[in-house]
């Protein structure tokens, strides 16, 4: 009922939606004050809500270094919950102003629904997850099993593919809308496996009450990047989310972090120099100040150490850096040069 | 409306002092009624044409022919062959199949759930009585939304394991997956037998008219329940074994991780009926007992009087008069179960909200035009549930001499 709500409130939202949306979203959010962001209900590690009630993880600290490089202050933000079906209709309809909330750069929702990726912020996969006591060693051998899914997803789409191509049977998919339900229902023996990105089944099973007697199976059987996006039309607030996340990449490749970056400033590198604002200007053309990377750094840190304070091996959800790590460490994050 | 304004100031118009159509009650009615249904549609169009306008703004494709387009997810339950390549179209005709499912359940259960509870709290025994009371209390007074997560979860905890299932008698099985239970298979001939049985069972209907008219003309009673058993069961037990239909079934067996074969009924399925019709049933017991307080007691003295036995009692005069009152409420709480059906999503029942406003529409984009095929389903099950009970009401209305 809520979302039916929340659905037709959205319905009712495109309707009367003025021209406003195409002025600069910039203007409008620093007179606002802050910055709204659309986050998950709850994913440890990627957004979610410590014991404070303060959010945290990944994606959170993705908005934290764009309130930083916009107000120079990486609290001014607000974060909206959002569930899976709402997401992309409150962003299309200015409800928040960035979404940051584990979603899938996809061709259709990049192009066909009024929003715009800016950039992957995590590369994932899909994987399967099952008891141990099953016995199981590959996906190849989950004909016929009962398979808890959230709906509205592209966990929903990429199961019912690698089911139709590997010959298995999908009759027994059992949809919910909301994450806690699936994650439920699987504890409580409704499915044999529960499915969704690799990082989210790896968040899961650290808070299950016993983690061990789950295992991930070896099979990731799509491609999830998942990153921020915004809403189309505006470019100037398109290209501040794009190098949001290009500096923190910039700053870790150029070993700039948030406990060097005062010593930083003094650096004889020109590419930090210029990371920096300490020589040429690159933060006037997309209406930030000439420091504004100076400021996400300093206040967020660079993308190497969020990674390990919120996924890392050292933590909880425990995911290796892998295919995150940078180009220049054998992985696929590569950031174009600030010059 | 315009018969009150004529017989307000009827008699100015109709007197002829001044005729013209300014001062018509009757025209002026109308035109305001126009005037009224031009606004609505306009206000329609312009939130349509303004909606569309803004869509195309932001670069998102419109239109219903997403539609025919494939699906590419699966369904868990449905009563129409559903697999990955099936369209949006089908999508939509098993989410409403699913739903009419969970609505004409729920509603048959309740309704006569309901009429137990409502009559015990007016037992004369205190035990019972008070126990209806709790019921009704307990029940009406929780969320809908917390009472089918109860029920789902307990249904999931207290049922054993695929491996641990309760073996049933006939073949059937229950396990935490769902009820499975054998399939009739059988052929074209079983359709004969199915045509055989209800044509006596029409026939056993215009039987027992027959019989009360008759009972009414002559005054005496005369059996009606054992006659009417014989005129249904005779020709279809005849049937079946001279046209020998063949009748096989087929048994659930674990295969692999699940039981294959037979007809599932998911817990899902079970704990959305368990949940909506606990939870109805506490307000059509209200309705009940109300209705039936509202017949005067001197109406079942009367009915004593004519010598009428207590069943005829009740079922000749009490309950009668009783509908005229429960009807109308009774509609309402049948309306607000079907509409009440949409939180099966929330614990993975594949009705209309689950597939089609969930699923579908993240995966095909079309918020505005999903939700408005979504909320015509339920306008129309509404309105329909509306009509018949009307009709209905309409006969068991008092007819006033």
């Amino acid at each position: 009922m809520k979302k039916l709500m929340i659905t037709c409130a959205v319905a009712a939202a495109v309707a009367t939606t003025s021209t406003a949306a195409f002025a600069q979203l910039l203007d409008e959010v620093t007179e606002r004050g802050y910055l709204q962001c659309g986050v998950t209900e709850g994913v440890p590690g990627f957004s979610f809500p410590d014991d404070n009630n303060n959010w945290t993880g990944l994606e959170v600290d993705f908005c934290r270094a764009m309130a930083a490089a916009i107000f120079d202050d990486s609290e001014a933000v607000r974060y909206t919950p959002l569930t899976s079906q709402t997401r992309f209709e409150s962003l299309a309809n200015g409800n928040v102003d960035v979404l940051s909330r584990t979603t899938t750069w996809t061709m259709s929702r990049d192009t066909d629904l009024g929003i715009t990726f800016t950039g992957t912020m995590f590369y994932d996969g899909q994987g399967f997850m099952v008891r141990e006591e099953e016995g199981i060693t590959s996906a190849t051998e989950l004909s016929g099993a009962a398979v808890c899914i959230e709906s509205g997803t592209t966990t929903e789409l990429n199961a019912a593919d690698y089911f139709a191509t590997e010959g298995l049977d999908l009759s027994n998919a059992v949809v919910f809308v909301n994450q806690d339900e699936v994650v439920q229902a699987y504890l409580d023996g409704r499915c044999d496996v529960y499915t969704t990105d690799a990082s989210a089944l790896a968040a899961e099973r650290s808070g299950f009450p016993d983690p061990d007697a789950h295992i991930i199976l070896p099979e990731i059987i799509s491609k999830e990047p998942l990153g921020p996006s915004v809403r189309s039309g505006d470019t100037q607030w398109f290209n501040i989310a794009k190098w949001t996340l290009f500096a923190m990449l910039n700053a870790e490749e150029l070993g700039v972090t948030s406990e060097n970056v005062d010593e930083m400033l003094g650096s004889d590198n020109p590419e930090i120099r210029r990371l920096l604002g300490v020589e040429g200007d690159f933060g006037t053309p997309i209406g930030l100040s000439p420091d504004w990377a100076y400021r996400i750094i300093s206040q967020v840190g660079n993308y190497g150490e969020l990674y390990e304070t919120h996924v890392g091996p050292e933590t909880a959800i425990d995911i290796p850096r892998g295919v995150n790590n940078l180009w220049t460490e054998g992985g696929v994050m590569y950031a174009p040069p600030i010059r | 409306m315009t018969d009150v304004t004529d017989k307000r100031s009827g008699k100015p118009a109709r007197s002829g002092i001044d005729a013209s159509l300014f001062y018509n009650p009757t025209a002026r009615g109308i035109v305001y009624q126009g005037a009224l249904l031009i606004g609505v549609v306009m206000l329609i169009w312009w939130l349509q044409s303004n909606a569309a306008t803004n869509l195309a703004a932001l670069g998102r494709s419109t239109g219903f022919n997403f539609l025919n387009q494939t699906a590419g997810f699966n369904i868990g339950f449905s009563l129409l062959p559903f697999d990955r390549t099936s369209t949006y179209l089908d999508v939509y005709l098993v989410g409403i199949l699913n739903t009419l499912l969970v609505a004409v359940i729920g509603i048959i259960l309740a309704t006569m759930l309901g009429f137990v509870i409502g009559i015990a709290r007016l037992s004369p025994n205190f035990l019972i009585r008070k126990l209806a009371a709790a019921y009704v209390e307990i029940m009406r007074n929780m969320p809908l939304l917390l009472q089918l997560f109860f029920w789902y979860f307990l249904a999931l905890n207290a049922l054993p394991g695929v491996r641990q299932s309760y073996e049933l008698p006939l073949g059937a099985v229950l396990n935490q997956r769902g009820l499975y239970l054998p399939l009739l298979q059988s052929d074209d001939r079983f359709l004969i037998l199915l045509g055989v049985f209800v044509v006596a069972v029409i026939g056993a209907i215009l039987w027992r008219r027959r019989q009360i008219r008759k009972m009414e003309e002559k005054g005496e009673r005369r059996p009606v329940l054992l006659p009417m058993l014989g005129i249904i069961l005779i020709p279809t037990i005849i049937v079946y074994f001279i046209a020998q239909v063949p009748v096989a079934f087929s048994v659930p067996e674990l295969t692999g991780f699940n039981y294959t074969g037979g007809f599932v009924v998911p817990p899902e399925l079970t704990a959305l009926v368990v949940g909506l019709v606990v939870y109805t049933a506490a307000f059509i017991a209200e309705i009940v007992r109300a209705g039936i307080q509202a017949v005067n007691y001197g109406q079942v003295e009367a009915a004593s009087a004519l010598g009428l036995k207590d069943s005829d009692r009740l079922r000749l005069v009490v309950i009668p008069q009783a509908l005229r009152i429960i009807i109308p409420p009774l509609t309402s709480q049948y309306l607000n179960l079907t509409k009440n059906s949409s939180l099966g999503a929330a614990i993975a029942f594949p009705e209309l909200v689950n597939v089609f406003m969930g699923t579908a529409i993240n995966q095909s984009g079309r918020a505005v035009e999903i939700v408005g095929l979504t909320m015509a389903v339920y306008l129309t099950f509404s309105l329909i549930t509306s009509l018949f009970m009307n009709w209905y009401n309409s006969r068991v209305a008092l007819v006033e001499r």
